[in-house]
């Protein structure tokens, strides 16, 4: 039988499966729900705070996070998202599974194959989502799987109406002919 | 400024093991995600409802061996809502969402890398906007940190229960309709996304 690590995919039920799993250890040993999105957060007001003499008196940000007993830190959370890149290539190492793309296939063959057109709309829409996910407390990992599985009110309307949102967003950008390239 | 040496090991040795798995899922991938958005390829929510029903199963159990507590994000409508808004459109744009586009970033995907830096000026522009936003967050009215059973007056096991059903269901139904993977093996030939 071929080594499940070289393999380049996995069923998405093995990978969900364990994904659950992976959620159980993480409450387990570190209390936490698996989530992106804080990291982020925080690394951005730490910034903040370094490069901006007196920001932390000015933004009430860090007076209402530290009452909430989560002041940004480098914490598990950022070690997760150092983690999730390690491992990510670890697994694309290991199965060959490496690129150097620039424009996804999809997307030239929708709005053409400009590098600069692709890397300005990517820029601007993860922008637009790390914002709606700090707004919302939460991303497809914090609310989407996190807190769906704790069964959260917050987490199923947030998920439910992103991804609403996205169908339609996607079926606009592509439309049904789009669609066949996939 | 730090957490404990623990905790940071343990928070790294989980999102190894989590990107490791969203790599080996294909879901770190924008012809994916998109493919999802589009309704043709369905692996987004194949994954994520086996691991919400798998996860819930065993963070419910552990609550209930007091082993664990629940993390419940407060339900602030305006909050949640327009940043659902916000995150759906950026998401079906970007093609990636914030933990794969990290995963995409370590399969090599130089538009994840670009997003990975707009992630973080837009996590800069909320925190620098965060007074002003709060009557938005706030503004629309806060159920507080509630969860479905609770809200209902029902036993989680009940909602867990359900949730199984529906993704056995859907799981058999696909099986029974000949999109299983049996037949779909053809149109996903190694690297096709690549």
């Amino acid at each position: 039988m071929a080594n499940p690590f070289v393999q380049r995919y996995w069923s998405p039920y093995i990978v969900g499966a364990l994904i659950g799993v992976l959620s159980w250890f993480a409450f387990a040993t570190a209390d936490k729900p698996i989530g992106i999105t804080t990291a982020f957060e925080h690394t951005a007001a730490l910034s903040g705070k370094a490069a901006v003499p007196q920001f932390e008196q000015k933004n009430e940000y860090f007076a209402a996070k530290q009452a909430e007993g989560n002041s940004p830190k480098i914490g598990w959370e950022w070690m997760l998202v150092v983690g999730v890149f390690v491992g990510a290539l670890l697994s694309a190492g290991l199965s060959g599974d490496r690129t150097r793309l620039w424009v996804p296939p999809l997307w030239a063959s929708r709005f053409g194959p400009s590098k600069a057109k692709r890397l300005i709309a990517a820029f601007l829409s993860a922008a637009l989502m790390m914002f709606g996910a700090r707004l919302a407390q939460g991303c497809t990992s914090g609310h989407g799987i996190s807190g769906t599985l704790q069964l959260a009110v917050s987490s199923w309307m947030f998920i439910s109406v992103a991804f609403g949102v996205a169908i339609v967003t996607a079926l606009l950008m592509y439309g049904r002919q789009g669609a066949e390239h996939v | 400024m730090f957490e404990s040496p623990d905790k940071l090991v343990l928070g790294f040795l989980t999102g190894v093991i989590f990107g490791f798995l969203l790599q080996k899922g294909r879901v770190a991938k924008f012809e994916v995600i998109v493919g999802q958005f589009l309704l043709r390829d369905w692996t987004v929510v194949k994954t994520m409802g086996t691991a919400v029903v798998v996860g819930a199963i065993g963070v419910y159990a552990l609550v209930a061996a007091d082993a664990a507590s629940l993390h419940i994000r407060p339900a602030l409508l305006g909050g949640v809502l327009i940043g659902a808004v916000c995150f759906g459109v950026g998401m079906a744009v970007f093609g990636y969402c914030p933990g794969t586009s990290v995963a995409g970033c370590g399969e090599g995907r130089r538009d994840a890398m670009v997003g990975v830096v707009g992630m973080l000026a837009g996590a800069a522009a909320f925190v620098a906007a965060y007074p002003a936003l709060q009557p938005l967050i706030k503004g629309m009215g806060d159920w507080g940190k509630i969860t479905l059973p609770e809200a209902t007056h029902t036993s989680p096991w009940l909602w867990i229960g359900g949730l199984a059903l529906v993704g056995l269901g859907a799981f058999i139904a696909e099986r029974l309709s000949g999109h299983g993977p049996q037949q779909r093996r053809g149109r996903l030939p190694h690297g096709a996304h690549a």
